[in-house]
């Protein structure tokens, strides 16, 4: 599976098919600094990805002056 | 897991809440965390002119798109902070939002209407960029209110912001600004009322909000803000949360309703007699010339590196 990243923008290859709670302990992420966007939409955790899937994992911390 | 409410799919779970909800439920899950924080903190009443400081992001486009959804009079203002593409790409998406939904948008451009940007105050300053940044949004902000007789200052603070900054401010002690982190800022002294309905709604919640609303919103981070300390903080808030779900929340809140009371006597609160006006730009200030006005003024009278001739041989 091509998992594409934001900020900055990348792609690594995932070895699928996994659940989105799987895809975010294989990657090492925290699960409440990400989503896990699939074709556009959110996926909940035990939604399983596929390999024609578009993967978009996007961090949600934002900071700087408010 | 199953929709809590209608035991459908889900597309989203709220560890903290223990809790999942379908896309109609998380929606309207989001409609009413905001709602209840207005109440609650009596924020403000129906038929109320809000002000709504939007940046492009996804914390200031969702609490305009619940606003309206609510049925809020609200304005949006955007400030052009001349960061380079990202400040663009925010002003283009906000204005992209407002157009989308018919509403209302006032623009603020820091170099067309102050002479000066981001980048060169921090540099003519000598201080992190968010500091000057800061300082601007919150003048701008508050004489656009003033001046255009709106009610209250909104802004999209939620709750990962508001308990980063309580976390910074317990690691230092900082007991003013303890005393005065509070969702509900009243108006006084020519400032205007200030309100955070989002406190109740963490940056994960407002993300999934836009995504699921298809509200186009700059993902990327504001190029300044690196290094900003709050960001160190809000990792360190979510590695507890993880470990222990609801934990931010009950940090703010627990602070809010048992402790924020003890810190009320530190608030260093000007009086009439400490306030004046600005002689430039009449703004409330504690001297003959605001903040605002100083930096304004040191700024536009700087030459940026970039922008020096090499000394002559």
């Amino acid at each position: 599976m091509q998992v594409r990243f934001r900020n900055p923008t990348r792609e690594v290859t995932v070895e699928g098919p996994k659940t989105v709670d799987q895809l975010v302990q294989h990657l090492e992420l925290n699960r409440e600094s990400v989503l896990i966007i699939v074709n556009g939409t959110l996926l909940a955790g035990n939604g399983t990805l596929h390999d024609d899937d578009d993967i978009e994992v996007r961090s949600v911390i934002s900071g700087g002056a408010r | 897991m199953k929709c809590r409410v209608c035991r459908g799919p889900i597309v989203i779970e709220l560890r903290q809440h223990n809790a999942a909800f379908c896309q109609e439920h998380f929606l309207k899950f989001c409609r009413d965390q905001v709602e209840r924080t207005i109440h609650k903190f009596k924020m403000f009443e129906p038929g109320d002119r809000l002000l709504v400081a939007v940046s492009g992001g996804k914390d200031s486009l969702a609490l305009w798109d619940i606003l309206h959804e609510l049925g809020h009079d609200t304005t949006g203002l955007v400030i052009g902070l001349g960061i380079g593409d990202y400040s663009d790409a925010s002003t283009a998406a906000t204005v992209a939002f407002a157009e989308s939904r018919g509403l209302p948008l006032d623009q603020v451009s820091l170099r067309d209407d102050h002479g000066f940007d981001v980048p060169t105050a921090a540099e003519a300053t000598n201080r992190v960029p968010c500091s000057s940044c800061g300082m601007s949004k919150r003048h701008i902000f508050d004489s656009h209110a003033r001046n255009g007789g709106f009610d209250a200052v909104v802004t999209g603070h939620n709750l990962d912001d508001e308990a980063a900054v309580l976390f910074g401010n317990v690691v230092r002690w900082q007991k003013d600004y303890l005393a005065r982190q509070s969702p509900v800022l009243p108006a006084g002294n020519g400032f205007p009322r200030k309100v955070k309905p989002l406190v109740r709604l963490g940056e994960r919640e407002m993300a999934a909000y836009c995504v699921l609303r298809n509200i186009d919103y700059i993902v990327e981070e504001c190029p300044m803000a690196e290094g900003n300390k709050h960001l160190a903080y809000k990792d360190l808030l979510n590695g507890l949360e993880v470990e222990s779900p609801g934990a931010k929340r009950a940090f703010y809140f627990g602070f809010l309703e048992r402790a924020a009371d003890a810190f009320a006597a530190d608030a260093e609160v000007p009086t009439k007699d400490d306030l004046g006006f600005c002689t430039r730009c009449g703004s409330p200030s504690a001297g003959e010339i605001c903040s605002f006005c100083r930096l304004t003024e040191q700024v536009v009278s700087f030459t940026p590196r970039a922008k020096r001739e090499p000394s002559s041989q």
